[in-house]
């Protein structure tokens, strides 16, 4: 796992995008077949199965260390970073290995089958045979944690410059469901019509935050609107008879959707839909919390679809009578799509996300503001002329997001971060005020430079009153202004409250923390704004 | 009362009167050596070694100092104290401290490895040592620094060959010296920071033959840094100095790069593990070698570190909290920060 490991180690120490695009076109260049495919396989997300438990590595670790258990806890909390902390603290190798890749990979999976100390044996040994990069990238490929900074797309990229194949025909053939196993590297990448597929979709298209206001857009009347939905971006396909829903992870999520199944017999052959998986109830969207609630289970039980039944809310008419039409203009596509869906009886599980009418840019400003009460996110604007592209890019569709909620809050409590924050306090804990009394109600770790992370760290080291293990307690000395998505009640916090993606705004030096907001002033976000964030 | 005491103000010997690397003014101060969080202002009298002396004066200006030779033995109201190698820069030394027959070593700070240029470390025979523990995890391991060396000089030759300047940033006393002391000379040319070459200026006429460098200077261009070494204190990245290097390299030598995380949030374009603390292994080795019973863990992991001495070594073992900063790169010890503002006039 030689060339992987040097391959890691040089796409680590640059963050420029071609010189990363260059390295791995390079590796491709230069390994084997087998190896090829399995990178194109990691870098497009197709990790193999976890086979061994993390808490078992960190034993088996610590064994092989001859350190106890708490001292490599203790390590790994500093590391920030498992498979790191593991390779840093084992002793050095007793051999090395000339195998690539593939033998790797394939030994973490036959591990599965086995007995627990049959698995401790072979990991113990594998660890004796690698250098420092080489455990960590065997770590993260065992514990399924394995990134490395390039993005499905740089790795087509790469791949598109060692093979001389355009970029967009091999992003069509590395779509769908395939594994190493199930294919060769000469098949799914060189050949050139690959077997026909039809459960293969269209890459996404993404939009870009609009930061600034929308009159920067140019005239109003080139643009359409519709409402930003808080569910998950999908693509629907019927074709043959069969039904594909695909999420924007390009995961094949058909199974966890059981509610689309019908419209395999509603909808004509050849119809793709982009849109949003909803969960959807007497006529009105439900949080986002339901749908994660769902998500995470493995199977879809009655109750479920029950208590979290899903829509899709349609955006976007991708292929139309089996005829791939994304050149065509937006508003043309709008216009099959809302004619589609008015002759096709579809029992209200597919419905056109109803556009917003506005003539003015003024009249849109209103709308985000009160984005909320629609129980939307904000707005999507789209340029009528535009074509339906791929990826991120910038220019045809924004999103303009309404403005957070916030309340400025007290810290309490810090903690150190993660990875590339490890030596810096960056989880903090933030309370509010309950009379004379501060009433934790979030955390947050993120919306702060690095330069207020480096100041309030030192204030940290000189502030703390309790140590409880990683946590510190801090004097309540510091209000920072808390953004959030939403709010919703909750049980299992003492605040009763749980919020959506909070952050720090802005660090409130300028506040003395008796200003700080209260519990009342939580719970009257929570009257106001409770399902509809 | 111990021979040696944790106060407010620092290491505290009440039967001779002195503090061991005080944080706060004191009468009489012993320095293990002359980094800033060791060696502050404000004391009335010094006492360190000889090697050490030149730069502590360098940094402190007029202060009363003595020095005495290593392994030479100070009375002072009848407690006995000897300064040994503790391996960390030029100079730098453990004191020992023997009274009715009770042995304490103040190991200051301490690298085991010889890294050819500091006096190498002696291991001193006691019944209480006082251990940093900066780096005192067992995920610290160094690699031997002639590994470190040849990763430091390949960088620079391929910088040299794409024509960029390659910036290296080191504390300006000790990590400095030891860079100058082991890189290949051959490559190129190697410019220094200010705050550098000031250090370098006291060291070389201590009678150190470190390799020919050149001050940075506002009479030079920045072609003339194309494919050349420049040395800098870690201060120096990230300001306004560093302009002058249009194209660069940035490395940094420092323990702390051993791991991914803060490698990557430094947003260096290379870190090479080199430190003047001991590692894991070498905390180890230095305090089975003193055969000590107590052991006093300061700065850095050393509630964590006490504890492994006390459970898995069975020592008598505690840590306690001083103001020393072992190996920094959040903030700059201000021995760097002394010089940045020279070379901008």
């Amino acid at each position: 796992m030689r060339a992987f490991a040097a391959l890691y180690t040089r796409l680590d120490q640059t963050t420029k995008t071609n010189a990363k695009v260059a390295y791995l076109a390079e590796y491709f260049a230069q390994t084997s077949d087998e190896d090829r495919l399995w990178t194109v396989a990691i870098l497009s997300h197709r990790r193999p199965r976890r086979t061994v438990n993390t808490t078992l590595l960190r034993e088996w670790a610590a064994e092989l260390s001859g350190i106890p258990l708490w001292l490599f806890e203790e390590s790994y909390h500093v590391v920030g970073d498992l498979s790191e902390a593991i390779a840093l603290a084992l002793p050095q190798p007793t051999q090395s290995s000339e195998a690539g890749l593939s033998h790797w990979v394939e030994y973490i999976k036959s591990l599965g089958a086995e007995e627990e100390a049959v698995k401790k044996a072979r990991v113990q040994s594998a660890w004796l045979q690698m250098e420092h990069t080489e455990r960590l990238v065997f770590n993260k490929l065992i514990t399924g944690g394995f990134r490395i900074g390039v993005s499905q797309k740089l790795m087509v990229r790469a791949l598109a410059q060692y093979t001389g194949i355009a970029e967009n025909n091999l992003a069509h053939r590395l779509m769908g469901q395939w594994t190493p196993d199930s294919t060769t590297f000469e098949a799914l990448v060189l050949t050139e019509d690959p077997l026909e597929d039809v459960s293969k979709p269209y890459p996404f298209y993404l939009a870009y935050a609009l930061e600034e206001a929308p009159e920067s857009l140019g005239p109003p009347k080139a643009w359409l609107a519709e409402r930003k939905w808080d569910g998950i971006r999908g693509q629907l396909i019927v074709r043959k008879g069969e039904v594909f829903v695909w999420s924007r992870g390009e995961e094949l999520v058909t199974d966890k959707f059981p509610e689309y199944a019908p419209l395999a017999g509603l909808l004509p052959d050849g119809t793709v839909l982009d849109g949003e998986i909803l969960p959807f109830k007497d006529g009105v969207p439900l949080t986002f919390n339901e749908l994660q609630t769902r998500i995470g289970r493995k199977n879809v039980t009655q109750s479920i679809l029950a208590k979290a039944p899903v829509i899709l809310m349609a955006y976007d008419l991708l292929e139309w009578q089996g005829e791939d039409i994304r050149a065509r203009p937006f508003a043309e596509r709008r216009q099959l799509l809302e004619r589609l869906l008015s002759d096709t009886h579809t029992q209200g599980i597919v419905q056109p996300s109803p556009l917003v009418p506005f003539t003015e840019w003024q009249a849109l400003h209103s709308e985000r503001e009160h984005a909320r009460q629609h129980h939307s996110e904000g707005l999507m604007l789209k340029r009528k002329a535009a074509p339906y592209l791929s990826g991120r890019k910038k220019g045809d569709w924004w999103k303009w997001k309404a403005a957070p909620l916030t309340i400025d809050a007290v810290m309490i409590y810090a903690q150190r971060g993660h990875g590339r924050r490890a030596n810096l306090y960056t989880d903090f804990t933030f309370a509010v005020w309950d009379g004379n009394t501060l009433v934790p109600f979030t955390k947050a770790y993120s919306g702060l430079t690095d330069k207020e992370f480096g100041e309030i760290t030192a204030w940290v080291r000189r502030n703390t009153k309790e140590r409880f293990g990683p946590v510190r307690s801090v004097e309540p000395r510091h209000v920072f202004e808390i953004a959030f998505e939403g709010i919703r009640k909750s049980a299992r916090h003492k605040s009763g409250v749980a919020l959506r993606f909070p952050r720090m705004l802005r660090w409130r030096k300028d506040k003395p923390v008796r200003e700080a907001n209260t519990l009342e002033d939580l719970h009257q976000l929570l009257a106001a704004y409770e399902g509809n964030g | 009362m111990a021979l040696l005491e944790f106060t407010d103000k620092g290491i505290y010997c009440e039967a001779a009167d002195v503090y061991i690397d005080p944080w706060r003014p004191v009468g009489r101060a012993l320095i293990t050596h002359g980094h800033a969080d060791h060696s502050r202002w404000g004391h009335q009298h010094y006492l360190c070694t000889t090697t050490a002396a030149p730069v502590i004066r360098h940094r402190l200006g007029n202060i009363k100092l003595s020095t005495t030779p290593f392994g030479e033995t100070t009375s002072i109201n009848g407690v006995k104290f000897s300064f040994h190698p503790a391996g960390h820069i030029i100079g730098s030394a453990q004191i020992r401290v023997e009274h009715k027959g009770e042995v304490w070593v103040a190991s200051g700070d301490y690298k085991v490895r010889p890294d050819g240029i500091s006096e190498p470390f002696e291991p001193v025979p006691c019944h209480s040592f006082i251990t940093e523990s900066t780096f005192g995890l067992p995920v610290y391991k160094w690699k031997p620094q002639s590994e470190v060396f040849e990763d430091i000089n390949a960088w620079w030759r391929a910088n040299r060959e794409a024509g960029k300047t390659s910036v290296l940033t080191a504390y300006a006393l000790g990590k400095a010296q030891r860079l100058l002391n082991g890189i290949d000379p051959g490559i190129g040319p190697i410019f220094t920071h200010g705050a550098i070459e000031n250090t370098n200026a006291v060291i070389r006429k201590q009678g150190f033959a470190l390799p020919p460098t050149i001050r940075i200077s506002q009479q030079q261009k920045s072609q003339d840094y194309a494919g050349a070494l420049v040395i800098a204190p870690p201060a120096a990245t990230g300001s306004n100095w560093m302009r002058r290097f249009k194209s660069a390299s940035v490395g940094i030598a420092s323990g702390w790069m051993a791991l991914r995380g803060t490698r990557r949030r430094r947003a260096a374009d290379r870190g090479f593990v080199l430190s003047d603390h001991a590692d894991w292994d070498e905390l180890n080795e230095a305090i089975d070698a003193t055969g000590a019973e107590q052991v006093v863990a300061t700065h850095g992991y050393a509630s964590i570190f006490a504890r492994w001495l006390r459970e898995e070594k069975g020592l008598n073992a505690w840590d306690a909290q001083t103001e020393y900063e072992g190996e920094s790169l959040e903030q700059d010890k201000a021995d760097d920060q002394e010089g940045t503002n020279e070379t901008t006039v």
